[in-house]
């Protein structure tokens, strides 16, 4: 019998006023951090890093300054200004000194600096140069990985310029004991070492780390009741005095110890939720599962009569406010990658408890009705879908999806539960997961996941099979021998593979330098105090103190892949309309279709470089010339012609997408290319890699890396967005889609797939529209997808906003694995996002 | 030879409709129809013969014979969908009528896969061609375009008599569920008066219970150029904003019909 709540509940005046506060004004760089952490640096030098990591963490929770904002009920900011970021000059900084004067007019998530700040933070970052984890990260890499990362074959960018983060904790252990209770675990574990453990250095020197950081978390909270009491004091208004008063009782109790109401519980998770960004510069810190850990709080308040729902909602509302309080900023490059200021947390409800039951409760509908009452991109809300979901929580997830704010995401519990168990969970954790950032699942709480460890880019090997190693001029990667030799189908694709496995070992060589520095540099004890097995081994996340280690990059572009194979197969090998001579030289003409500035910039270089060799002066003359002469190149009529002629045979063959069982399994073979030569490295954590098929927004930027490619993709254009068909390439229709995607491995991509469908409003219309929406859901998710998320808008709604942008600035979009505000997205991307098909219902 | 090599010639088959009939539903279009309705916003689907029509620019073959288990693999596909919705197979037109062993065929190969069937039809053929589909069929939804004979003549091209016996037969057997079906059409039957006449003879049917009105729509209307044909409702004014949600709660006061908007 189902005993939860699903009547929906309203909104109160206080939730559209926070968040209206909160996108005020663009966002802000504040120094406070940079500063505090260099002070303690500096006075610390010689220590053990973990002490120096505590000791900073303490320094800053003693003294940035801190905020209550008008009307919250849940206090904790980062920043003074709104949805300001600090900086995190121990991973990097370089680049951010490099985009002082950038970093506000730049397309992809702007943010303002001041002169003052940009004084400060300079100061700061020289103590840092030889002292961040990416510069030691870079030492540790070999050659050829430098090589293939300048050749773009894959960019490990976050974890090399940033923290890790990507991971869930213990929410409900601070719950229930506090960091008081976690402390004493701490001191308990310090006290059984014994002197002449072969650990006792670095164990006794952790667990220390781990109690100076509750402390500190103790003592932050304590100045917020303080500032709460002294704001009450000073209020006129009764109704805010008295809100302002249980903020201060609230800040007193948590997170030093266990919550006993809901609002209790609501700070202290946010709490949590806050320091570990601030430990920290990563982000896909992810929530979880919310529903679950905070249901026991809310049950026990709601029976007493001390809470009612509305109060609940409210409450949840202002959580999922201040969740779009935290920010950070990315580098240029990165910040096109993970366009639209999102961090990504990802929040789940629905799917199973520990015993395989249903795990749906009250909370779960009142999340999504939270998203729809604050309509922001965060939390990355997502919905785990089993056999048996209640109807009842898909219809009002669907019933979220048609606003159009591209949430929730749905995850399929059936694929992904054994596909983690075949990576080495027990049954329980497996189906305790959630998801972290995007798409990938992880058991909370005990696992350090890298879960977004890189982007690897699948066509770019497949260009070095086409010029043999070469890039440009340069040897970029390993010979596998003239294209044109090639008799079979077979030997093509054997020298595919062969650049692939060569390229992804390089992949494995960059990601474990960077493990290895984080380790050596930035061990983080806050995390690591939430995560077992870190103070039993003495050794927090980064060294390996998890149960579950990955790391997990990304592949993309198998659908470009996979398209680009069949029409090697086809029209070169079996048809023979096209010699394979003739297709490298029409990828290498771009089918006649001209070249770009990209192009032109590229030949330029090659042009420079050649002349230096030959000890000449590349002038500013020659260079404006070759990049005209690359623009304006006009083919002879008949050369042209050809090209044009070939990129319609490839239009004629069947894509992927479509639902052709040839062309699918041709996929599915592809993205193996992928995922089984992965799965057999290791990390130095101990655990395995995973692959995942997804790629953020990175199949924008990292598009514009690749040159035209066999399936008829223009050089430079976007690739096709995780394991999504190629945009307008799927038109039989969403069940045709869903049912090519499907038959992909999901099972071996244990680190996430992602699969993006545009729906257009009418497909969703009425009771009808919802129903037959969870039917397709479900259909695939019968077929063994993993995850599907829905933009649903129209395309003149798109161009419109891209037009008067002013009008749509709460239109919300589904990027990737997130969603973001339209009009903060680049127009490259943007264009993207009008150009994936949109599913439409005809007549 | 089973039902399975039964041909037929169709049109388009069109995947996840969610509209004509319950749940997800693969529409499969039969060509030929034997009226010429003013409205229609499918013309290529009027005549029998197979014909090239103009689609943006380029010149597209329409019509092509298929057999009963080529359209069945593609209706399979989508078995997940079907299953999660009580969805299934449409068969539309053009009057499906007009091929009558190649729908029984079809409607019984998707019955015997255990998914639904409905037809969407306006019943002109003899009862006993209807009588062969019934027994395969869960859903027939019915076109009654007007009571009038003679307006209805001038409209479509035939009476009206022959259907509207038909209607009352399908009722009458009891062998599937009979769901009344009405085109809005201005300047045809845009009145309360015309639709109550329509909806008084639905509810005087035996078992029926729901009437859709289908207000008119344009999108056919460059069909019409691509075959170079004139569109004879060029001039006509749309429905005025309001009028069907007045006309459905007529309707339902007059009758005792549940009444929906759209297919």
């Amino acid at each position: 019998m189902d005993t939860y709540y699903t009547e929906p509940i309203g909104k109160t005046e206080r939730i559209p006023k926070l968040a209206a506060d909160l996108f005020a004004r663009m966002p802000e760089i504040e120094a406070a951090r940079a500063e505090l952490i260099t002070e303690s640096y500096r006075q610390t030098e010689g220590e053990p890093i973990v002490m120096r990591r505590a000791k900073a963490f303490a320094h800053i929770l003693k003294n940035i300054p801190i905020i209550i904002r008008d009307g919250e009920l849940i206090a904790g900011s980062t920043t003074i200004a709104p949805r300001g970021c600090q900086t995190y000059p121990e991973f990097s900084y370089e680049w951010l000194e490099a985009e002082f004067d950038t970093v506000e007019h730049r397309a992809a998530d702007p943010f303002y600096i001041s002169e003052d700040t940009k004084k400060r933070l300079k100061a700061a970052n020289g103590y840092w140069k030889g002292k961040t984890t990416s510069e030691l990260a870079s030492a540790y890499m070999a050659p050829e990985t430098h090589r293939a990362m300048a050749h773009n074959f894959f960019t490990p960018g976050n974890y090399f310029y940033n923290g890790v983060g990507h991971i869930t904790v213990q929410y409900d252990k601070v719950l229930r004991i506090g960091f008081a209770g976690i402390r004493a675990e701490a001191e308990k574990e310090l006290a059984s070492c014994l002197f002449g453990d072969e650990d006792y250095a670095r164990k006794s020197r952790f667990l220390e780390a781990v109690i100076l950081s509750c402390d500190a978390v103790i003592g932050y909270a304590r100045r917020y009741a303080a500032l709460a009491k002294e704001m009450a004091q000073k209020e006129s208004n009764d109704r805010r005095k008295s809100e302002l008063l249980t903020i201060s009782e609230n800040c007193s109790k948590v997170p030093e110890h266990g919550a006993e109401g809901f609002w209790e519980a609501c700070q202290s998770f946010w709490f949590v939720q806050q320091l570990l960004q601030l430990e920290s510069s990563g982000h896909s810190i992810s929530p979880g599962r919310f529903d679950q850990y905070m249901y026991p709080y809310y049950e026990k308040d709601l029976n007493s009569g001390k809470l009612t729902r509305e109060a609940a909602q409210e409450l949840i509302d202002c959580i999922w406010v201040k969740l779009n309080d935290l920010n950070k900023c990315r580098d240029e490059v990165s910040a096109e990658g993970f366009a639209g200021y999102s961090l990504f947390q990802n929040l789940i409800v629905g799917g199973q408890t520990v015993e395989g039951k249903d795990a749906t409760n009250d909370l779960s509908f009142m999340c999504i009705t939270a998203s729809k009452h604050v309509f922001l991109p965060q939390p990355s809300l997502s919905i785990r879908v089993w056999n048996r979901s209640p109807q009842a929580l898909l219809l009002h997830a669907a019933d979220l999806t048609r606003t159009g704010i591209g949430l929730p995401a749905y995850y399929n519990d059936e694929v992904i539960i054994p596909a983690l168990i075949n990576r080495g969970l027990s049954l329980e954790d497996a189906r305790d997961y959630n998801i972290i950032g995007c798409v990938e699942p992880q058991k909370s709480g005990k696992t350090e996941g890298w879960h977004d460890a890189a982007f690897f880019n699948m066509c770019r090997p497949l260009e070095m099979v086409f010029s043999n190693g070469y890039d440009n001029g340069e040897i970029a990667s390993i010979q596998t021998g003239d294209v044109e030799s090639f008799q079979t189908f077979e030997e093509f694709y054997d020298a595919y593979k062969k650049q692939m496995n060569y390229n992804i070992s390089l992949l494995v060589n960059a990601d474990n330098a960077i493990d290895v520095a984080h380790a050596t540099l930035c061990p983080l004890p806050f995390e690591s105090c939430m995560a077992d097995d870190c103070m039993k081994r003495g050794k927090s996340l980064q060294e390996g103190g998890a149960v579950y280690n990955f790391t997990g990059p990304q592949g993309f572009g198998i659908a470009n892949v996979a398209d680009s194979l069949y029409t090697v197969k086809k029209l070169v090998y079996e048809e023979k309309k096209v010699s394979i001579g003739e297709l490298k030289k029409a990828l290498e003409m771009n089918f006649g279709q001209g070249f770009d500035a990209i192009t032109a910039r590229d030949i330029a270089l090659r042009v420079a470089r050649q002349l230096e060799a030959e000890g000449k002066t590349a002038t500013a003359d020659i260079i404006a010339m070759t990049v005209h002469n690359v623009l304006t190149m006009e083919l002879p009529a008949q050369e042209k012609a050809r090209y044009e002629q070939i990129r319609d045979l490839i239009d004629e063959l069947p894509k992927f997408g479509n639902d052709i069982d040839e062309v699918d399994a041709l996929a599915r073979d592809a993205a193996y290319t992928y995922t089984k030569p992965l799965e057999t490295f290791r990390n130095p954590r101990g655990g395995i890699f995973q692959a995942g098929l997804y790629p953020v927004s990175a199949n924008v930027p990292l598009g514009a890396q690749t040159g035209a490619t066999p399936d008829g993709r223009l050089a430079h254009t976007p690739v096709a967005d995780g394991v999504s068909p190629s945009s307008g390439k799927d038109t039989n229709g969403p069940t045709a889609a869903c049912n090519s995607v499907a038959r992909l491995d999901h099972g071996i991509a244990s680190n996430g797939t992602l699969f993006n469908m545009k729906m257009h409003p009418t497909a969703m219309a009425g009771e009808k529209g919802l129903e037959s929406f969870v039917a397709l859901v479900r259909g695939y998710f019968d077929q063994k997808g993993m995850h599907m998320q829905f933009n649903v808008v129209d395309r003149q709604t798109l161009l419109d906003a891209q037009k008067h942008p002013e009008k749509y600035s709460g239109l919300v979009v589904r990027v990737a694995g997130y969603s973001a505000l339209f009009t903060t997205l680049s127009k490259s991307l943007q264009d993207d996002i009008i150009r994936r098909t949109e599913q439409a219902v005809n007549r | 030879m089973t039902y399975n090599d039964v041909t037929g010639r169709i049109f388009d088959i069109q995947r996840y409709s969610i509209h004509d009939g319950i749940g997800v539903r693969t529409i499969v279009f039969l060509k030929g129809c034997a009226l010429r309705c003013r409205w229609c916003c499918n013309p290529e689907s009027q005549e029998y013969e197979i014909q090239t029509m103009m689609v943006n620019g380029k010149p597209k073959v329409i019509g092509r014979d298929v057999t009963v288990k080529e359209v069945m693999d593609v209706i399979k596909r989508d078995m997940p969908y079907y299953g999660r919705s009580d969805g299934g197979l449409t068969l539309s037109g053009g009057e499906s009528l007009l091929q009558p062993e190649f729908a029984a065929a079809l409607l019984q190969a998707a019955k015997n896969i255990g998914i639904n069937t409905a037809i969407e039809s306006m019943g002109y053929a003899k009862f006993e061609v209807i009588d062969r589909i019934l027994p395969w069929l869960d859903t027939y939804l019915m076109d009654i375009k007007h009571m009038n004979a003679a307006k209805h003549k001038e409209f479509t091209g035939k009476e009206n008599t022959l259907m509207l016996e038909n209607a009352k037969k399908i009722a009458e057997s009891r062998m599937c569920e009979l769901i009344i079906r009405v085109p809005v059409i201005p300047g045809f039957n845009d009145t309360q008066e015309e639709i109550l006449e329509i909806a008084s003879y639905a509810d005087s049917l035996p078992g029926v219970s729901q009437i859709h009105l289908l207000p008119y729509h344009k999108y056919g209307e460059g069909k019409y150029e691509g075959l170079g044909r004139p569109y004879l409702m060029g001039n006509a004014p749309m429905l005025p904003e309001g009028s069907i949600e007045k006309w459905k709660e007529a309707v339902e006061k007059h009758t005792a019909l549940s009444c929906q908007i759209g297919g």
